[in-house]
């Protein structure tokens, strides 16, 4: 192990060792010394990222039962089981670092950890769900594949495998919306509401304007953050309005105008008062999603319990065989 | 900083993801027992055929080298260019060897 650093040469040393990896596009592993402000950070954002993963199963669970079809439950399960399988990538990349997992249910159950905004949000009608796979897993994809050259190689290697199955939710997704968009007037309205109201909460998720943003500077030269928020927001702007266009959607922006000379587009002004009230907690269904987590989490205690006495017994009756 | 008292032990999984490859570390999940290990390996590592063949090792169990000892763990074996064909020179009409 190592041992505790008390000379600072030797601190600073280790640092620029640190930082020349880093710049050299080699990755840190779990064993290598870092940074103790580049391991709370990913910790902080790895544990956050699954747990939007968990929390990100809520709103659709909503729908398994009402699902218009036995295809559309079938994939409705599928994707819901994929959210658990990354939010578990994430848990135990995390993990590599030094945090435990039930430090981050703790972290998560208590309210001290975050998770995406966006799933403090109702599913109000089917073509919610559309628009979640279509923006919200659209825009959860722009954000990911920058992280898929994060320096920290668990981190990245987690995001790859995420990125390969999230496609396939954002395509479900917008196959839901072209569907309701192609169908009756009532049916083409219900999918109007629903880009009207994921819009703008899909556009929160890329966080702060860069000139807002916190930690942008360090993380950036750590290299766990690749691209600027503004950047991926813009990228996943111009990558959908025109899949908006082709369901003859509007997408609910006055503002929103193809700039010629950028080759990209203009658009108004995200409501940032209503982005901090909900990171605050006091979005529409924060409470509902974070009880439903800790009733999950204590509804599963007697399983978790009875597995590990059962295991308890079986080692107890090979030893007693064997002896 | 960990308190890992009550949770399920942690292993490590090792996916083969077709013959005549290599198992692969691909992450590490908790289970109370081998046997779940197992299972919730192809729940959680294998949902889209990406394996044929799964190990699962407790974490407890994996002997690791540390990165700190690099140096003075791979060393001995830096200094013998011996081991490399390059070491040897072989007259070119001799041909390929």
């Amino acid at each position: 192990m190592v041992s505790p650093v008390t000379d600072d040469r030797e601190e600073i040393a280790l640092n620029e060792a640190f930082q020349a990896k880093v710049d050299a596009e080699l990755k840190i592993e779990p064993k290598d010394w870092m940074p103790e402000g580049y391991r709370r950070t990913l910790i902080r954002q790895m544990s956050q990222h699954a747990h939007s993963e968990v929390v990100g199963m809520l709103p659709e669970g909503n729908w398994l039962t009402r699902a218009p079809s036995l295809k559309r439950k079938g994939v409705l399960m599928a994707k819901i089981q994929d959210e658990g399988g990354h939010g578990l990538y994430l848990y135990s990349a995390a993990e590599t670092l030094g945090i435990s997992r039930d430090e981050m249910y703790e972290q998560l159950h208590t309210g001290k950890a975050k998770y995406s905004s966006i799933f403090n949000y109702p599913t109000l009608n089917w073509a919610d769900v559309g628009a979640i796979g279509w923006l919200v897993d659209g825009a959860a994809i722009t954000n990911q594949i920058a992280l898929c050259r994060c320096s920290y190689g668990p981190y990245a290697r987690a995001m790859v495998k995420v990125c390969k199955e999230e496609s396939f939710h954002q395509r479900q997704g917008y196959e839901i919306m072209m569907v309701m968009a192609e169908g009756t007037k009532e049916q083409k309205a219900m999918a109007q509401d629903a880009l009207n109201r994921w819009w703008w909460p899909a556009l929160m998720m890329f966080g702060p304007h860069d000139s807002e943003s916190t930690h942008s500077t360090q993380n950036m030269k750590w290299k766990i953050k690749r691209t600027s928020n503004d950047e991926l927001r813009q990228r996943f702007i111009d990558a959908t309005v025109p899949q908006a266009e082709y369901l003859d959607l509007t997408i609910p922006d006055d503002k929103l105008k193809w700039n010629e000379e950028k080759q990209s587009y203009d658009w108004g002004e995200i409501d940032w008062d209503e982005f901090a009230n909900v990171v605050a907690g006091n979005g529409l269904c924060n409470r509902e999603r974070l009880q439903t987590r800790r009733d999950a989490h204590d509804g599963g205690k007697w399983v978790r319990d009875a597995a590990l006495a059962y295991a308890e017994k079986r080692k107890k009756r090979a030893a007693k065989q064997a002896a | 900083m960990s308190n890992t008292a009550s949770e399920l032990p942690l292993y490590e999984v090792f996916i083969r993801s077709k013959n005549g490859l290599h198992h692969k570390h691909v992450g590490s999940l908790h289970a109370s027992d081998d046997e779940m290990a197992l299972t919730n390996a192809r729940d959680v590592y294998t949902r889209r055929s990406e394996g044929v063949s799964i190990w699962v090792v407790k974490t407890d169990n994996v002997v690791a080298s540390q990165p700190e000892d690099k140096a003075s763990f791979y060393d001995p074996n830096d200094d013998k260019m011996y081991r490399h064909p390059t070491f040897y020179n072989i007259p070119d009409e001799v041909g390929h060897m």
